[in-house]
């Protein structure tokens, strides 16, 4: 054995190396799946051989032809009587590369809960389809569901290649059917690769019986996918699960750090109480650590002496999650018992267990064609948008930026069953596979655009500018208003006509209607780029003053208004001083808890990537900034000499 | 520099962690099955972790069903006063007074009495609303397909068709009165992990996993050791075997393979060479068909 020894610490040190890829694999009925995974486990040594022995003898006695490999997963006895998989099976894999957790997840219409199980916890999905049979109903679903989940890296195995002759031609066109289903997905990482689990074709090695396939074997795939980057080391939430107290002297917080990093000595905000505080200790059993990240499990101490009990968070206070008693989601229900709208459920999130009632259900999606239904009831494995109502804030972020906490299960209070899966998305906003046309809906099919015969040139001529909306983004605070009364002064002093379109005075009139809350903020800023596009068209410059926190919105008014005369102006100034100038006073009021989603306190500001102007309001004085504006105007021609 | 990557097992030691620290938070009153074994020994030094610095808040029980190894028994009352955790001990003393043994009844009754209704009336007397379980996943078919917080009702029972979906790491610990949870904080864990962790952590394990001459007689193609009134056969003779045991259960039901791997990296280089899975050696999995799925419906962990 001595011999061996540097052979073992070798592999010792290789095997701690090797990182985690956590995969589920979807597929209809007779796709092939268990094979495949039997098929990888067989052939990367990772089946024991007397598994082996016991599926020859399995394979006997349910009357099968060949050693059957699925007969491996298949664990629970009524699965393997009746030859399909009922249930998620976890599996182990390693290869001196990485360590794999396969979750095989059953085929079926009616398991799809499982399938979304499977999907929750993985970082790839790799579906299954049956060259012979192309892309059925269950191969979109699986593939929706997948996304649904958040899965950033797909592969397609299009399986049984054997049986079709190892054609090109058939796999060709599997996957051109594919690419435009998946297009109206957000999966940033797809692959396909033409496989026979059977045989062994491109499963562990590539196969010389499809030579037009130059791409990898699945399992070097699997091996070397980057999926690193995918976590969230930027938002620092960590929601507290124990509060420990051993002694009298000891006052520890226990918890996941589930995205971001924590360091010693970081400022740090309690939710809700909205103490602030800094880390004073980063406990592990093997002592302290100066700082833990995404997915450690760690133990907190404080400098301060504040009262923090299971289901709090500790955030960075410059980085908030959003603060919610009212959210939207997209949920999947898993119970017999349909979901009934104003029922009483319970709703864990992260480790908060609250009450909470479906206020709103606004659509189911088909997952098939992703259409939206109409419907007043979700059942068993239907996947629907609503609005719910909780009894007690939660602190939460959209699924697609932080899966942890994005996510939630709905419990029923009486039978205790898990009912739903839920994943929280913005307010008002539709989940990203469902688009609405670039317009939006126009409501009747008996409106149609009115031409005139004066057009923009004429108006261009008459008033001796080409006009624009200079849109003005940032932070309360940040010299919005200020800027933009001023360029008004500094236009109309030189002869050009122009209107301010201001938040406040909008929010009097026009949009008396709406709230702050994100659904509420879209339809605002829709409305004020109507109307700025509106004014534009009647030749005026408009200048508009809007936090406008998130980039979609701007985006959404870049396509109203026009991308040519739409001009992204960014007031950047850093939030200290604009709580500091504070000029309505509402700072004080958010930090207060009285204003519920206030824009950098507790709501998000997605700053513009690439503004046409970028001005740093912190660092010069109103009048400078407005002439920096106007020199800008007349470098590209939008103010006509004459 | 700062690293933000996490190997295989400190991720899995996370998971584990926040798993034995979620049930803290949840319920009433917690227990953790201890058998001995080197999941057992794993999972224990997890605990310690999970509450460090304070220790361990709930009790560790051992149901004994009085046929483990002598070795076993000095290791597991040595050890547990050394890392000071309250240590309960359960046996079914009617069922044990009546001699109930596998060579009269079968391996079947006799578990079912000193195994499965040992713990069912463990836990019911002790009023534990939530015990934790060493098993692993890829130890067996059917706990492949187990949750890690594994719903059981009032007569312990699990319904492997009904079982509440786990999504996430979400757990849902409500239960009515009565009924009860099994947390299984190792289930991502494979024998080669346990291993590598053992390893690491330097985490002491009963002497039996490592190899030595033993007394062992030879039955049915199993190693089984000369411990206790096992009735001999005619032709079976005790011979002296270099052997060491893989899974530590009862002694009449554990047989030990050849091996010569006398430490922990020589072990783990046998698991990754080995051409027998870890449960082949236990006498009980093998006595029916579907036998543990069968075993774990009636409530045995």
């Amino acid at each position: 054995m001595d011999a061996n020894r540097p052979a073992i610490e070798t592999f010792l040190k290789q095997n701690q190396e090797a990182d985690l890829l956590r995969f589920t694999t979807a597929g209809s009925v007779d796709d092939g799946k268990s094979t495949l995974i039997g098929r990888l486990l067989y052939e990367a040594n990772g089946l024991y051989e007397d598994q082996l022995a016991a599926v020859r003898k399995d394979s006997q006695k349910f009357k099968r032809e060949e050693l059957d490999l699925s007969l491996v997963m298949d664990g629970l006895k009524a699965e393997r009587e009746q030859g399909i998989t009922i249930d998620v099976a976890y599996r182990h894999l390693s290869t001196p590369k990485r360590h794999f957790i396969i979750a095989d997840t059953p085929g079926h219409e009616q398991y799809t809960r499982n399938m979304a199980t499977g999907a929750s916890t993985a970082d790839l999905a790799i579906i299954l389809i049956d060259a012979r049979q192309g892309v059925l109903v269950q191969s979109r679903r699986h593939t929706f569901i997948s996304s649904l989940l958040g899965i950033r890296h797909m592969v397609f195995a299009i399986n049984k290649m054997d049986l079709v002759n190892y054609s090109e031609e058939v796999f060709r066109k599997i996957q051109d059917d594919l690419e435009s289903f998946v297009e109206k997905l957000s999966v940033p990482d797809l692959t396909y690769i033409p496989i026979s689990a059977l045989m062994g074709d491109n499963v562990v090695q590539r196969s010389g019986r499809m030579p037009w396939y130059e791409g990898p074997s699945l399992l070097n795939f699997l091996e070397n996918v980057r999926i690193l980057s995918d976590r969230n080391l930027i938002d620092l939430r960590l929601p507290v699960q124990y509060a420990l107290r051993p002694d009298r002297e000891f006052r520890g917080y226990c918890g996941c750090v589930v995205s971001g990093i924590i360091r010693r000595g970081d400022p740090i905000l309690v939710l809700p109480s909205q103490r602030k505080t800094k880390v004073k200790t980063i406990l592990t059993e093997e002592g302290e650590t100066s700082y833990a990240f995404s997915s450690q499990a760690v133990t907190v101490t404080l400098e301060d002496e504040i009262d923090i009990t299971r289901g709090d968070m500790l955030v960075h206070p410059a980085n908030l999650p959003g603060i919610r008693r009212e959210i939207d989601a997209i949920l999947v229900w898993m119970d017999h018992e349909v979901m009934k709208p104003g029922k009483l459920y319970l709703i864990k999130h992260t480790t908060q267990l609250v009450k909470g009632t479906v206020t709103r259900l606004h659509f189911r999606i088909n997952p098939e064609s992703l259409s939206r239904e109409k419907t007043s009831k979700l059942k068993l494995n239907e996947i629907g948008r609503v609005t719910m109502q909780l009894y007690r804030e939660i602190f939460c972020d959209e699924y697609t930026k932080n899966r942890q906490t994005g996510s939630f299960i709905m419990i029923d209070p009486m039978t205790h069953g898990t009912v739903a899966a839920g994943m929280i998305i913005e307010r008002g906003r539709l989940p990203a596979m469902v688009k609405p046309d670039e317009k939006g809906e126009v409501k009747s099919s008996f409106i149609h655009r009115q031409e005139g015969t004066v057009s923009s040139k004429d108006r261009e001529k008459l008033l001796r500018q080409k006009p624009a909306t200079l849109w003005l983004t940032g932070l309360s605070g940040s010299g919005k208003s200020s800027i933009a009364f001023e360029l008004e002064k500094r236009l109309m002093a030189e002869g050009h006509l122009c209107y301010v379109l201001d938040g406040d005075n909008v929010r009097h009139g026009l949009n008396r209607d709406l709230g702050f809350s994100p659904g509420d903020r879209s339809e605002n800023i829709r409305r004020v780029a109507e109307v700025a596009h509106l004014f534009n068209e009647a030749g005026v410059f408009v200048i508009t003053a809007f936090i406008s926190p998130y980039r979609e919105d701007r985006e959404q008014a870049r396509n109203i208004i026009g991308k040519d005369s739409f001009l992204e102006i960014y007031t950047d100034a850093p939030i200290e001083i604009c709580e500091k100038r504070d000029p309505k006073g509402l700072y004080e009021k958010a930090r207060a808890g009285l204003i519920p989603e206030f824009t950098g306190v507790n709501a998000p500001y997605e700053a513009p990537e690439v503004p046409a102007i970028h001005l740093k309001t912190g660092e010069e004085s109103v009048d400078l900034l407005a002439e920096r504006i106007l020199r800008h105007l007349r470098e590209q021609g939008f103010l006509i000499r004459g | 520099m700062e690293s933000y990557r996490l190997s295989k097992l400190k991720l899995l030691e996370a998971e584990s962690i926040y798993i034995i620290r979620e049930v803290m938070a949840a319920f009433e009153k917690p227990v953790m099955l201890y058998s001995v074994g080197k999941d057992s020994s794993v999972m224990v030094r997890l605990a310690q972790k999970a509450f460090y610095p304070g220790k361990i808040p709930f009790p560790l029980l051992h149901v004994d069903t009085g046929m483990k190894f002598r070795e076993m028994y000095e290791f597991r009352d040595r050890y547990a006063k050394e890392i000071g955790a309250e240590l309960k001990v359960y046996s079914f003393r009617e069922a044990l007074s009546r001699g109930t043994n596998p060579w009269e009844l079968g391996t079947v009754k006799c578990c079912a009495l000193l195994k499965t209704q040992a713990l069912l009336r463990a836990l019911k007397e002790g009023g534990y609303d939530a015990a934790f379980g060493g098993a692993r996943r890829d130890e067996e078919k059917s706990r492949a397909k187990e949750r890690i917080f594994s719903f059981r009702d009032e007569f312990g029972q699990w319904d492997p068709k009904n079982q509440r979906p786990e999504i996430w790491n979400l757990y849902n610990t409500l239960i009515n009165p009565n009924e009860s949870i099994r947390v299984f904080p190792l289930s991502n864990w494979s024998e080669l992990d346990v291993w590598h962790y053992i390893h690491l952590e330097k985490i002491p394990v009963v002497p039996m996993y490592f190899a030595k001459e033993r007394e062992m007689i030879v039955r049915g193609g199993c190693l089984i050791p000369l411990e206790g009134p096992i009735p001999l056969k005619e032709d079976e003779k005790p011979q002296k075997i270099m052997c060491r045991f893989r899974t530590l259960g009862c002694y009449p039901c554990t047989g030990a393979v050849l091996s010569k791997a006398a430490t922990v990296p020589e072990i783990i280089e046998e698991v990754m060479t080995v051409t027998n899975s870890e449960r082949i050696t236990r006498l009980i999995d093998h006595d029916q068909d579907s036998s543990m799925e069968k075993k774990k419906r009636e409530g045995y962990f």
